[in-house]
């Protein structure tokens, strides 16, 4: 039933809209508090919203790369009691 | 305080109670127990409460200081929340069992020595198992002996490293321990098979999953987290374990980000967890230490609620792949909204239990200037929010529409996610209570106005790949190899072709002795059978002629020598 107000197209337009305004004030929010990093990195602007992005993509990818060798179907063990 | 204020030996009782009863006087104890555990826990006093004598050792089975009474606490409440949860499970056997585990459990954090310790360590590997064997299914019932192969050889490991500790150092005394021989060696990686860490660490995704709906809300509370207490206890600034904890951290994400289970995915998410516990264990500073403690309390309190918004889902369609569910927030809203605050406690939310609990390790990793521990515990932290934070509610509620339109679970489950989000919310706004309960004195506020961008940042942009990636995540039939396939197909196929290498030469070697022996019984048989040549009747002339050559010769041989 798609009739449901969250899944109409229209909501989810909404949706995403309201995210990237939040992505975006957490970053410009930076601006109006104090820092108090513990290394370099962390005072670079928008080092969290840069690196939480990167390490996921890069988090996927790696993952990918390990199911093309490791990855079976799921009935793999299901012919014997193993 | 006496014998009689231990909790953990009260629940055991009450698990020895519960198979008698029925109907409400059953009810009336699965829930009261649990509760008068939790207050002794809550009142107990610090000190040795109980030593006594076992053959030449002096061994302390009731002793309190803050580290124990915290996990008392914990586990106590973890029993409540669970039996409520389980009210409704139809095998009894379970309730009784999980009640046995759990009072093993609280037996080991009042361990004051490390034999008690090994006898609770056993209790807690039976009563688990109990727990697996109760979902009563063949998957369980062999997953169970896989699990149970893993936790017996990790006893093996403890009975023979507290063998040579006592032997070594002539008390059975539970202190903190440097890696200075074999004995500690052993104790450690007896600890670490039960926290789950890498190698072997795949029992655990391989056996909680298989559990009933309600099982397995029992089974992630107490064994990694009892592996966390005495690794919290023995081992406090141990090196090996920040790496130990940070392959846990990644090699968590990575399975949940590959799997299809949904239990499976939560089941790698508790290793993914107890690696930040372990290598805040291992970074060993205060401010470390305590972070690893309250982490393993709140992380208690939302892997059951994460876990018991999947065993709802479980409960009402019998389904477990992400590939058949989903769009199931339109007829289970509370199961929904309770999943997502695990889900947002998990991640390490701001006004969550997780950001006052976690946030204390990475600090700690910050001060102690270990600029790479740090990045990668940050970039794990948006990994949680990827596998754990985002994937399970979205691939079970929201995605696609499943079409199945299951109702909200019975009360006393609805009952038990509610008061599970309710404390995964208050233990994030008002977080004074737990940093009291912790074993060194809090000087934290994980409140400011920079750590509380920091994370938002860091999980909204990670969520923002999530979504972007989507394509990338779709999930398939399919389940990644892990460490267990070595000792599910790998040494069973060595051992097979081996065996069958073995059998063909023995019978080779059977079927060449067969024709030695046919071969001699011939010859024999030609020789002195009856028409053989030595059978035969021979004239006496002939061997005087015999006689004579034989003479002739050995007179010949000697004038000749």
């Amino acid at each position: 039933m798609s009739d449901h107000w969250l899944t109409r197209p229209r909501t989810i337009r909404r949706l995403w809209q309201a995210f990237i305004a939040i992505l975006a004030l957490t970053v410009v929010a930076e601006l109006a508090i104090e820092a108090h990093p513990h290394f370099a990195a962390e005072s670079l602007f928008g080092f969290n919203a840069l690196y939480g992005f990167l390490a996921c993509a890069a988090l996927i990818l790696v993952a990918k790369g390990i199911g093309l060798v490791l990855k079976r179907p799921d009935t793999y063990y299901d012919d014997d009691a193993r | 305080m006496t014998l009689a204020s231990h909790p953990g030996l009260w629940l055991i009782a009450a698990a020895a109670l519960l198979p008698l009863l029925r109907g409400r006087p059953r009810t009336v104890v699965a829930l009261v127990a649990p509760l008068a555990v939790l207050a002794l826990a809550w009142r107990l006093e610090e000190g040795v409460h109980w030593r006594a004598g076992f053959l030449d050792m002096e061994v302390a089975p009731f002793a309190v200081d803050a580290l124990s009474r915290l996990f008392a606490v914990i586990f106590s409440l973890m029993a409540f929340a669970g039996a409520l949860f389980a009210l409704n499970q139809a095998r009894r056997l379970e309730l009784s069992a999980a009640f046995l585990y759990a009072g093993a459990a609280i037996g080991v954090t009042l361990a004051g020595d490390l034999v008690t310790v090994f006898v609770y360590w056993e209790v807690m590997a039976v009563g688990s198992t109990l727990v697996l064997w109760s979902a009563a299914t063949p998957a369980a019932y062999h997953a169970s002996m896989r699990y149970l192969m893993v936790h017996l050889f990790g006893g093996m490991l403890l009975f023979a490293g507290v063998a040579a500790q006592v032997a070594e150092t002539g008390t059975t005394a539970f202190n903190p321990m440097a890696l200075d021989g074999p004995a500690q060696v052993l104790i450690l990686a007896a600890f670490l098979v039960n926290a789950g860490a890498w190698p072997l660490s795949a029992w655990l995704p391989d056996a909680y999953p298989e559990a009933s709906w309600s099982g397995m809300v029992f089974l992630s509370a107490f064994t990694t987290k009892t592996a966390v207490y005495v690794l919290l206890r023995g081992f406090p600034g141990t090196e090996l374990l920040i790496y130990a904890g940070v392959i846990m951290v990644f090699y968590g994400i990575i399975y949940a980000l590959l799997e299809n289970d949904m239990r499976r995915i939560l089941a790698y998410s508790i290793v993914n967890q107890v690696g930040f516990m372990v290598t805040g264990i291992g970074i060993g500073t205060e401010i470390a230490l305590n972070g690893a403690a309250a982490h393993a309390f709140t992380h208690i309190l939302y892997k059951a609620l994460l876990l018991m918004s999947a065993g709802s889902v479980l409960f009402a369609t019998g389904k477990r792949k992400c590939t058949d569910l989903g769009g199931l927030f339109r007829s289970m809203p509370l199961t929904a909204a309770c999943g997502i605050v695990g889900a947002l406690a998990i991640s390490s939310f701001p006004l969550t239990s997780g950001f006052v609990s976690k946030s204390m390790i990475t600090q700690a990793a910050g001060d102690e200037h270990l600029f790479t521990v740090w990045m990668l515990l940050a970039a794990a932290s948006a990994g949680v929010f990827l596998h754990a934070g985002i994937k399970f509610p979205w691939f079970v509620f929201f995605q696609k529409d499943s079409g199945l339109r299951p109702p909200d679970p019975p009360w006393n489950m609805r009952a038990a996610m509610l008061l599970l989000a309710a404390l995964c919310i208050g233990l994030g706004i008002f977080y004074a209570p737990l940093y009291r309960l912790l074993p060194h004195a809090v000087d934290y506020e994980p409140y400011t106005g920079f750590h509380v961008v920091a994370q938002l940042q860091l999980l909204l942009f990670s969520g923002l790949a999530f979504f972007a990636m989507l394509g990338w995540l779709r999930r398939t039939l399919t389940i990644t190899l892990d460490v267990d396939w070595l000792y599910r197909v790998l040494f069973p196929g060595i051992v097979a072709i081996l065996g069958g290498a073995l059998g063909r030469a023995i019978a080779a070697a059977e079927a060449r002795a067969a024709r030695a022996c046919g071969r001699i019984g011939a010859q024999a048989r030609r020789l002195h059978g009856p028409e053989g040549p030595l059978s035969r009747t021979w004239p006496a002339g002939a061997m005087g002629l015999g006689v004579m050559g034989m003479l002739l010769a050995l007179l010949l041989s000697y004038y000749l020598f």
